[in-house]
């Protein structure tokens, strides 16, 4: 919610101050969403460390952890947070041909 | 063979007519053909298939966008494969010289190789991790044996990306 000032308004007239009001999306106050990546036994562990580090910017030891979890569990939570950047992950995932799915957190 | 990064290039010389034919097989390789499975793993769901919209969407917009990005890389790929082409000398060992500029192009196209072959034939985790497995007696073994070879290429350029992150020294 934020208030404004009309710009006509002189030094001696006093407005009453314009409410406006801002919506917010479902999905602004909707449950986090996850980017799930999961296990896939052709991808060499290499390279899936390697995306992770082109696509969040991971330092190789973060990356190296998650994929370790995509290895053993069988799949690991990558990022959380608003539906449309976690769209676009999973999107630049895709590109290289990794397992990745955009799930709501529970 | 003999695979080195020599400036700016990965040069892949004493390549006897079986891998050459191996590396030639790569474009082709990336077509699903129709096999659903490869198809399927080539564009996975992007969500639950109850998240309607989202697969909607993904159909609509992503999807295209995707095979686009995927058909680029194999044709870059296609275009360096032409230095192993022509029948003169055919049994001779051949070199292969791959710009570094197109090293993303090779890890996408190998990448796209490895899982349609894997798809198609449902190799089995076991199969997949065994990679001393001789002789070549079937058509699957042979794929197998594509799946690894293309693997050992994508580690080796991986390793020189990591080395041309680095700068020369690296």
């Amino acid at each position: 919610m934020r208030f404004s000032v009309p710009k006509n308004a002189g030094p001696s007239t006093v407005d009453e101050p314009t409410i406006e009001k801002e919506t917010r999306s479902k999905e602004d106050v909707d449950l986090p969403w996850q980017v799930v990546v999961h296990n896939d036994p052709v991808n060499l562990m290499s390279y899936v460390t390697m995306v992770f580090q082109r696509v969040f910017g991971y330092p190789r030891e973060k990356a190296e952890h998650h994929m370790l979890e995509v290895h053993h569990k069988g799949r690991s939570i990558l990022w959380s947070g608003m539906r449309e950047r976690g769209e676009l992950y999973v999107q630049q995932l895709h590109g290289y041909l990794l397992l990745a799915t955009l799930e709501k957190a529970s | 063979m003999e695979i080195c990064r020599r400036n700016d290039e990965i040069e892949i010389s004493e390549l006897d007519p079986f891998l050459a034919e191996l590396l030639r097989q790569i474009p082709a390789s990336t077509d699903p053909e129709g096999v659903s499975a490869a198809e399927q793993r080539l564009f996975s769901p992007p969500a639950d298939p109850n998240e309607i919209e989202i697969c909607a969407e993904w159909k609509l917009y992503v999807k295209p966008e995707l095979r686009r990005l995927f058909q680029t890389a194999t044709e870059t790929v296609a275009a360096d494969l032409e230095q192993l082409r022509g029948n003169e000398k055919t049994f001779a060992n051949r070199t292969l010289r791959i710009p570094s500029k197109h090293a993303e192009a090779w890890l996408s196209a190998l990448n796209q190789a490895r899982l349609v072959i894997a798809a198609k034939y449902d190799f089995t985790d076991g199969e997949l991790c065994d990679h001393y497995r001789s002789p070549i007696g079937s058509r699957r073994d042979l794929s197998l044996f594509q799946v690894n070879f293309y693997g050992f290429l994508q580690e080796f350029i991986l390793r020189e990306l990591d080395g041309w992150d680095k700068g020369p020294e690296g």
